[in-house]
């Protein structure tokens, strides 16, 4: 691969991949991000390239990332000449030679599209290209453009503009979507203080949850004294319910490098290091493909597009430690050392990675970066809400009916997001509550479901925005065991290194243990919210101060359930198995047999076709009953 | 035996300079290589390194992916996520135990299975989820889970 240099360089990388990425011949893409990969998605592909391979078809195959709709993955999206792009939900192995079989007659039968995507939209570049000219043909005519799905309707692409479009392992399909332009456009007409500048009037603020506006954290860093800087990329997504981070290292790395190359250039740092989970294979892969892919093109390493400025990139994985996402437990984690923070005071902006001026951001922030620098700050900051431009993605996790990764503009109504996009609650349940910041952050009730999505309104609210985990929760979620799991979390992740945070939240952990197996007592709620004020005040990192979160705001909206727990030992959600009873609806049993042969303790009991019983006694409540019900005769309570 | 690791641990420690900065990396490599940290491993690195036990003590018991314990031949991690908490994936690692009959973290006498919790996969649009040998099991319900188990012992 030669250099890119100039302009025309980028232009017929472009062009280049503009050929797979909109080909004239079929291309089927199958979605191998971690969650498609997980659903089956590798032996839909494995089975489609034996196909194409038998039949001797001119097919090109590719993989995508997540288009982050996972509730209908493995995803296949089939790219014809004279049709749209249509996207195949729940593909299987099974269904793929019927599927061939259509795509090769140019017709819809036995497998019909979820959704078409008429045109592509090319947001850095803010161009549209049609897949077809004239008008959709008559069997596709009843099948929703993505658009009118409402899982994507009220969504804005900006941070997943390429997951699950493009190829990720494909630089010049990435460079085609408008990519690397940016980078070609800060080096070559703007100086680093205009590239600040930009990023400042685009209101981008950390989408990592502290949301710190990203273009004075930049500027810091570069008016701090000292020959050698860094920028560095949090990909360490510890919260439990987000995955962010993880669907755009797999699906789009090259967004995130070069947001990061831009920023090396605004900054004045020489060297920089994305730090990813160890529980994320598939993104340090990806990212490290793209890391040499861009060398080769000499958008990495000694004097980038021929200027004088040098910068490069290394992947160190985490070794699994939630609070190695907290900035200065990162740094000493990336130094070889324990992750333990240390105090602020010396901000990292001065004093970060071997003591040297290091600017940290999140991997959403840093994807961000190329299309402000494409589109400009103010066009940026005209999307979302005033005092959080842009938007936000989230993982739409939980009990909800949609489950995905979805991206909206910021200042959005949370019931948008779980009612349109989500699709409501599984089985008719009720809403109960949306927790959203991760173990740091709280829970909003459903009756707050109008607050809309910003930093500040959910900080207000009691939670935060957090790296993005929204998790949906229904009537059957105890909110007491919740505050009590998230707690226990940040238990075993904490450091251990200042009393407050090692101690009290111990301590609390058993309180909060207490309450869920009936042993809870008059003024625990009272006991647990002093606690809290202790460890807000007297820890030394963001993980201690914010650890009160999840029971704070729980005590706040859900005081009532925590008081049933102690007064009445009852849990209004039958979560707590301390107490709850199993009990069989002998209106409801059929005497089936399934329980007596699930049931691990012999409690589940009974002849065929006879109502059977549970012996409280023996039963352990371990849910096999339930689960293996047909008739919905189990009931908790 | 340990002749082969002795020459592993070697080959390992051989392809790092004496750097300090390389202590993770390094320990994540016998971690992967031997599926636990022999204290052999601890010693040698220490001794490329420059560094004091102590020191690579502290950073192998900090992180959750370093175990000093030998792991069994495959590694049974439980998500504790938050969508898989909600989605009750606390009875999974109950029915695992039973099945396995032994505690989360403990190993089976025949040295195939490690039983873990681990905090989130990331695979929260699948939960509950387990994740064994590197395979992802998505959507799991008690019932499956022996005949899973039954194909990892075949």
């Amino acid at each position: 691969m030669s250099k890119i240099v100039k302009i025309e360089d980028l232009n017929k990388a472009a062009q280049k991949g503009l050929v797979t990425l909109m080909p004239k011949k079929t291309k089927i893409m199958v979605g191998m991000a971690t969650s498609g990969i997980a659903s089956g998605a590798a032996e839909v592909y494995k089975a489609l390239d034996e196909e194409i391979k038998k039949r001797k078809l001119g097919i090109i195959l590719k993989k995508t990332g997540s288009m982050g709709m996972d509730c209908i993955e493995p995803l296949v999206d089939v790219v014809s000449p004279n049709m749209p792009r249509m996207a195949f939900g729940r593909m299987t192995a099974k269904k793929v030679p019927a599927l061939i079989d259509q795509i090769v007659k140019g017709a819809i039968e036995t497998e019909k599209p979820v959704y078409v995507i008429d045109e592509e939209e090319f947001i850095c570049t803010d161009k549209k290209i049609k897949y077809l000219k004239g008008r959709r043909p008559a069997a596709l005519k009843d099948i929703p453009a993505i658009g009118d799905v409402p899982f994507y309707a009220k969504q804005v692409k900006l941070a997943t503009r390429n997951c699950g479009v493009i190829d990720p392992e494909n630089i010049d399909e990435y460079i085609a979507r408008g990519g690397y332009f940016s980078i070609y456009k800060a080096l070559t007409k703007m100086k680093p203080d205009a590239v600040i500048d930009d990023i400042i009037k685009s209101g981008l603020r950390g989408r990592g949850g502290g949301g710190f506006l990203t273009g004075n954290k930049w500027r810091s860093c570069r008016e701090a004294k000292g020959d050698i800087k860094y920028v560095l990329c949090n990909g360490d997504e510890g919260d439990p319910g987000a995955y962010m981070d993880r669907s755009l290292m797999e699906g789009d790395p090259h967004s995130v490098i070069e947001g990061m190359i831009i920023g090396a250039y605004a900054i004045g740092a020489c060297e920089g290091y994305i730090y990813v989970r160890n529980e994320y294979p598939l993104a340090v892969a990806n990212l490290a493909k793209a890391i040499e892919q861009a060398r080769d093109y000499g958008l990495l390493g000694k004097k980038i597009l021929k200027s004088g400025f040098n910068f490069d990139i290394r992947i160190s994985k985490g070794a699994g430690a939630f609070v190695c996402g907290e900035s200065t437990a990162l740094m000493a984690s990336l130094e070889g050392k324990a992750g333990e923070p240390r105090a602020k005071y010396i901000h990292t902006v001065e004093h970060g990675l071997w003591d040297r001026p290091s600017n940290l951001n999140n991997v959403e922030t840093w994807a961000n970066v190329p299309l402000i620098i494409a589109r400009g700050g103010k066009w940026f900051a005209g999307i979302g809400d005033k005092a959080s431009a842009g938007t936000k993605v989230f993982s739409l996790v939980g009990k909800v009916n949609n489950i995905g990764l979805v991206e909206v503009p910021m200042g959005i109504p949370m019931k948008d997001i779980v009612f349109d996009i989500g699709g409501g609650i599984p089985e008719g349940r009720a809403f109960k509550a949306v927790q959203t910041g991760g173990p740091s952050g709280g829970c909003i009730p459903a009756t707050m479901e109008n607050l809309p999505v910003t930093y500040d309104d959910l900080w207000k609210a009691g939670s935060m925005m957090g790296s993005g985990g929204m998790i949906v929760m229904d009537d059957k979620t105890c909110m007491v065991d919740l505050a009590r799991y998230f707690i226990e979390f940040l238990e075993s992740e904490s450091c251990g290194k200042c009393v407050p945070c090692r101690e009290g939240v111990h301590r609390m952990r058993q309180i909060l243990e207490d309450i869920c197996a009936g042993k809870g007592r008059k003024g625990d709620i009272e006991l647990l919210e002093n606690m809290s004020a202790a460890i807000i005040d007297g820890s030394l990192c963001g993980l201690g101060s914010s650890a009160p979160n999840p029971v704070l705001s729980t005590i706040k909206y859900f005081r009532d359930e925590y008081e049933a727990h102690i007064r009445d030992k009852k849990c209004p959600a039958a979560v707590c198995k301390a107490l709850i009873k199993y009990r069989i609806d002998v209106d409801k049993c059929t005497g089936c047999g399934r329980c007596p042969k699930v049931c691990p303790t012999g409690a589940a009991r009974g002849k065929i076709k006879q109502a059977h019983t549970i012996d409280l006694k023996t039963c352990i409540k371990c849910g096999a009953c339930l689960e293996s019900c047909n008739f919905d005769a189990i009931i908790v309570e | 035996m340990n002749k082969v690791m002795n020459k592993k641990i070697k080959e390992i420690i051989g392809k790092y300079d004496v750097d300090k900065t390389s202590l993770i990396a390094i320990l994540q490599d016998m971690q992967n290589e031997f599926r636990y940290l022999p204290k052999e491993a601890l010693v040698e690195t220490g001794k490329h390194l420059d560094m004091p036990l102590a020191r690579i003590y502290e950073v192998a018991t900090f992180y959750n992916a370093f175990s000093l314990k030998p792991r069994g031949k495959y590694l049974v991690e439980v998500c504790a996520g938050t969508a898989c908490h909600v989605k009750g994936g606390f009875n999974l690692l109950e029915k695992l135990e039973r099945e396995l009959n032994i505690k989360c973290g403990q190993t089976t006498e025949d040295g195939t299975f490690t039983l873990e919790q681990v905090r989130c996969l990331g695979c929260c649009s699948l939960a509950p989820v387990v994740r064994i040998d590197n395979n992802i099991h998505a959507y799991l319900t008690q019932d499956k889970i022996p005949r899973i188990l039954k194909n990892y012992k075949k």
